[in-house]
């Protein structure tokens, strides 16, 4: 950091650099973005309040937030299992289940979408297990759960990891010799130090869960009320050229979800305070 | 972005018992949601026979939407690329005012759901949108065609050659581009011959990651294509058409060519892990 500090403007390209940067982000990113501001502040108050609190809306809002809490929690145990089993123990096969953890990253939704649909349907390979102990969960609540959880899991797993391997062997160790058993020194000693990690990552496949769109809309059913995830009704809005609509849904939906980023990030802030660790 | 390294057992003292639950747990969930699917969406693409899976990857709808996908990365990866070297170096190499909020508006696409992302552009240049006048008076055609498809893939991709950059710039340091500059290296020769080559496993890195996004993008390319068969629809767009169609193996048929593509993806993210450790030890 000092370093850098020190280096100041002697590098080159400050200038070029920050005015690409600048140009692209104006252009291809802010400008775009502010249209969705414009255009619901086009509307009249009546009408925003009228399409917010719409029960479509609302139910809307409520299934996406609850998928992608429950997606998120799901992830932060299952992420922090695997990328702990991953690290620490050896195994046939391991260097390939570590490159498998990123699969979701590089499959596109689409194809996540069908495959999913088609495993979990009745008539599927899971489906036909599942189906018939009454557990549904293609074109179900579920199943839109069990799509986040694909899309969500390398987030966990890819920030937890590098912490992981960055422990000293020794704090282990020291724990170890004062008596604490492999449980106990897990839960107060290791824990706390991936806490900040598991944070950020769980946050991570929150907020992809959040506006997640391919993965989703084939196993979800999207049944109006029930099983209609907001970007979908956003997608419905605009196929029906009700822009006005989808713009105050977005923005909504824009601001519920920067406002509980913010939240965890600060969340996430303080569990880095050494503080708070001891 | 580092290989795996070997594995730490022994560090700590579980026993066998645990370590072996630990393994089943992890695996069997590995299995049913990562593993399963992958078998599944070549299972049902052979399922019919190999001749229903040639015909659907041979039909000249699904070539038009091939070409189609591989002209948008054409486009976008380069773009991109040229961005992302920018704002890493500007963000790794300098101190200046805002570069905080610099650093989290480069992010704001991952927090931008894919149906935001495709809408803010129809927005923008649709035929009610605020620049729809002007485009349509010099004949542009942006939405529901190739301009708008590249917009959106540019918006949703553009945090991923940065972000892969910013951190490897960060961990390396200044002193050999100082050293060089000393030396008397103008900057443009500083840059391409000390700066590119320590962070060339990282470029090629960002520009696969980059690349397959490009490709797979569905949700932003969605709400601005029109879905107009064998002109405006890329490969995710065209499986989901056959599939909404039940053209069962045919979606699938077609899925498997974005599946072998993501598949080389990881591939490839394993070879360049394993050449950058390589290089580093």
């Amino acid at each position: 950091m000092a370093a850098r500090r020190g280096a100041g403007r002697v590098l080159p390209g400050f200038s070029l650099s920050m005015g690409v940067t600048l140009t692209y982000l104006g252009l291809i990113i802010l400008i775009p973005l502010a249209t969705v501001f414009l255009k619901a502040a086009s509307l009249s108050w009546a009408d925003v309040w009228k399409t917010l609190t719409d029960p479509r809306t609302l139910a809307a809002y409520r299934l996406s937030l609850w998928t992608a809490v429950i997606a998120a929690l799901f992830n932060a145990v299952f992420g922090l299992l695997v990328a702990w089993v991953l690290e620490r123990y050896a195994f046939p096969g391991r260097r390939f289940v570590d490159g498998l953890i990123d699969l979701p990253f590089a499959l596109p939704t689409a194809v996540a979408g069908i495959v999913l649909t088609t495993f979990y349907a009745p008539t599927g390979w899971a489906g036909r297990v599942l189906d018939p102990l009454g557990i549904k969960v293609a074109y179900t609540e579920t199943g839109i759960v069990i799509a986040l959880i694909f899309v969500g899991l390398p987030f966990v797993v890819r920030t937890v990891q590098p912490i992981l391997r960055g422990l000293e062997p020794q704090i282990e160790g020291a724990a170890a010799s004062l008596g604490a058993g492999p449980f106990q020194t897990f839960v107060r000693v290791i824990f706390p130090e991936l806490l900040p990690a598991l944070l950020t990552g769980t946050t991570l496949a929150f907020a992809r869960g959040l506006g997640e769109y391919g993965s989703v809309i084939f196993i979800a059913g999207n049944m109006p009320l029930k099983t209609e995830i907001t970007p979908l009704l956003i997608m419905i809005q605009l196929e029906q050229y009700n822009y006005g609509g989808a713009a105050t849904i977005a923005l909504g939906f824009l601001v519920i979800s920067f406002s509980l980023l913010v939240l965890v990030n600060a969340l996430a802030a303080r569990t880095n305070r050494p503080a708070v660790r001891a | 972005m580092t290989a795996l390294p070997e594995a730490t057992e022994g560090r700590g003292h579980s026993s066998g018992p645990v370590h072996a639950v630990l393994i089943g747990i992890a695996l069997t969930f590995l299995a049913v949601f990562l593993a399963a699917p992958l078998v599944v969406v070549f299972y049902e693409a052979f399922r019919k026979g190999f001749h229903v899976y040639a015909a659907a990857v041979s039909d000249p709808v699904a070539l038009a939407a091939v070409k189609l996908t591989l002209t948008v990365a054409a486009l976008v990866v380069p773009i991109n690329l040229i961005f992302g070297l920018a704002a890493a170096w500007l963000i790794a190499r300098f101190e200046f005012r805002g570069r905080g909020l610099l650093t989290s508006l480069l992010d704001l696409p991952f927090s931008v759901s894919p149906v935001i992302s495709g809408m803010i552009f129809v927005l923008l240049f649709g035929a009610q949108g605020y620049l729809g006048h002007w485009a349509a008076r010099h004949d542009l055609k942006i939405i529901f065609a190739l301009p708008g498809i590249v917009l959106a893939t540019l918006f949703v991709t553009s945090p991923l050659i940065a972000r892969e950059l910013i951190p490897l710039l960060e961990s390396q340091g200044t002193d050999e581009e100082e050293a060089a500059l000393t030396l008397g290296a103008r900057g443009w020769q500083t840059f391409l011959w000390v700066s590119l080559p320590k962070i060339r496993w990282g470029i090629l890195y960002g520009v696969i990651l980059c690349n397959a996004r490009a490709m797979g993008e569905f949700g932003a390319v969605s709400v601005v294509s029109g879905h107009v068969r064998g002109l405006t629809n890329t490969i995710p767009l065209h499986v989901e058409i056959l599939y909404n169609e039940y053209q069962i193996a045919a979606a699938f048929g077609v899925a498997s060519l974005l599946t072998l593509l993501a598949l080389g993806t990881l591939v490839a993210k394993g070879m360049v892990e394993w050449r950058a450790g390589r290089r580093a030890a």
